[in-house]
């Protein structure tokens, strides 16, 4: 969790090897990410699901097609096997009915899902959300955030959401890293959150614009820009 | 002074760094190859996809660039009394220049810039990175059917063109002009060689296949993945590949027909 800009999403293209560190490095599953050759990455990543922010299907393709790809393309299923998977994980987002249709057809609501039945296609054992509930309505925003929790639970996988939805996600995760400025600035369960005294974390929970994160981006002495005498 | 210095040194140090990573890029797709031709089921949709995008244009423009080559050859062949070569010279001038030449630079217009906008949008919408977070090349599944589909594609335009065209000089030739019918075929079957002429008016042809898909790929690939970036990619597109196409019509045209 964290505001815009405390490199949330940095941390998950981090994980999945899109981006490389300056420094350091990232393990997963006790693999070095990024000393591993692409065969190597590709097979890390095939156990792990990402969620995009905006869903990122594939406009050419129906919503079925979408997520029959990554079965499609990573096993030698029998197309009979491959509709019935389908149809299984778009039931448990509660889309089997709009397996016909085109992305351009469905809201944004319903994209994110479908982009969550095709993340899940290969029950990986790594979920990866990136800001699931940004641009949702209330109602839509709720489902989102139980059926992340559900789908963690009955997979039994390991989930990271990054978001900055601070009630709906502390509602659901077992445990939060905050970040800001590139740092883990607090974690705790969100019960230790709730109760958290830090500056940084109180001004976030409550949303107030006063607090360590300013409103202003840097800028010169407002009165000297305007060209007054200050 | 020195801002022009500077600038002139950012214009070739970045566009070195662009040609590298073409090269790069270029070596990536020929490797990721094997992919494509194992489903061949992939590059025949872009196949018919890119194609038959292409045809009207093609057969059109054939159709027009005959008339205009039977019109001009028979006023300058006329003057000479030698009329009957028109048959001859529509189909060399086809063959062997017009028809590679002008297949690709429609090609670029009609086919490239549709290839370089769909592949910039698919980057744009992030498709192309859940498609890397699936473990699936998007060099692999997307750039290199549409690669190969271009380069299957590009010589079977450019022999509809010569076709198309080679009729449309008959109708105005013979049909309209009136110039002799078993002269016309007759010239034309004696004087085109199936080597020397058509053998490399295909291997043009594949040339120019493989220069203007490739860049339509690149520059959808390397896109900015905005509206504006991908306006600017498109329109490099055309410009870039139709550059590429003049100069290396004349490279292989010395290469070709210098010693003739």
């Amino acid at each position: 969790m964290g505001g815009s800009g405390s490199g949330k999403t940095t941390v998950l293209r981090l994980l999945g090897g899109q981006v490389r560190p300056q420094a350091g490095k990232v393990v997963v599953d006790d693999k070095d990410v990024h000393a591993l050759d692409q065969t190597g990455l590709y097979a890390l990543r095939r156990r792990m699901g990402m969620l995009f922010q905006f869903g990122a299907l594939f406009t050419d393709m129906s919503v079925f097609d979408n997520v029959a790809f990554p079965l499609r393309e990573h096993t030698a299923l029998p197309e009979s096997v491959i509709r019935d998977l389908v149809l299984m994980k778009l039931h448990a987002v509660g889309l089997r009915g709009a397996h016909a249709l085109m992305p351009a057809e469905i809201s944004g609501g319903m994209a994110r899902r479908v982009a969550l039945a095709r993340a899940i296609a290969l029950d990986p054992q790594l979920i990866m959300y990136d800001e699931p509930f940004a641009g949702l309505d209330p109602i839509s925003l709720g489902i989102t955030a139980n059926l992340i929790r559900r789908l963690n639970d009955a997979l039994g996988a390991a989930s990271i959401v990054v978001t900055h939805d601070v009630h709906e996600s502390l509602a659901i995760v077992d445990y939060v890293y905050f970040l800001a400025e590139g740092r883990i600035v607090a974690h705790g369960t969100p019960d230790e959150i709730r109760a958290s005294e830090l500056p940084y974390v109180r001004q976030f929970i409550s949303g107030s614009p006063e607090g360590p994160v300013r409103f202003h981006y840097q800028a010169d002495d407002y009165a000297s820009d305007l060209g007054l005498p200050s | 002074m020195t801002r022009l210095v500077r600038h002139l040194g950012h214009l070739v140090i970045d566009g070195v760094a662009k040609l590298g990573y073409a090269a790069r890029l270029f070596s990536a797709l020929l490797g990721a190859s094997g992919t494509a031709f194992r489903r061949f089921r992939l590059v025949v949709a872009q196949v018919h996809f890119i194609g038959n995008f292409s045809l009207v244009i093609i057969i059109v423009s054939g159709l027009f660039v005959g008339f205009v080559l039977g019109l001009q050859g028979y006023n300058t062949l006329q003057r000479y009394g030698s009329e009957q070569a028109l048959g001859l010279l529509v189909a060399l001038s086809l063959v062997r220049e017009l028809g590679p030449v002008i297949t690709a630079l429609l090609f670029a217009g009609r086919a490239g810039t549709s290839i370089t906008a769909e592949i910039g949008l698919m980057k744009a919408g992030e498709q192309l990175s859940a498609m890397e977070m699936m473990a699936v090349s998007p060099v692999a599944r997307v750039l290199a059917p549409r690669f190969w589909a271009g380069v299957i594609a590009m010589p079977m335009l450019a022999a509809m063109f010569s076709a198309v065209g080679v009729f449309g000089g008959y109708i105005v030739g013979v049909v309209l002009i009136g110039v002799d019918d078993g002269a016309f075929w007759s010239q034309m079957q004696n004087g085109v060689d199936w080597i020397e002429d058509v053998g490399n008016g295909v291997i043009k042809s594949l040339v120019f296949g493989v220069a203007v898909t490739f860049i339509a790929v690149f520059e959808g690939y390397d896109a900015m993945p905005t509206p504006e970036g991908v306006s600017h990619a498109t329109t490099r597109t055309v410009v870039t590949s139709s550059l590429a196409v003049l100069a290396l019509d004349f490279v292989l045209t010395a290469l070709m027909f210098s010693g003739t």
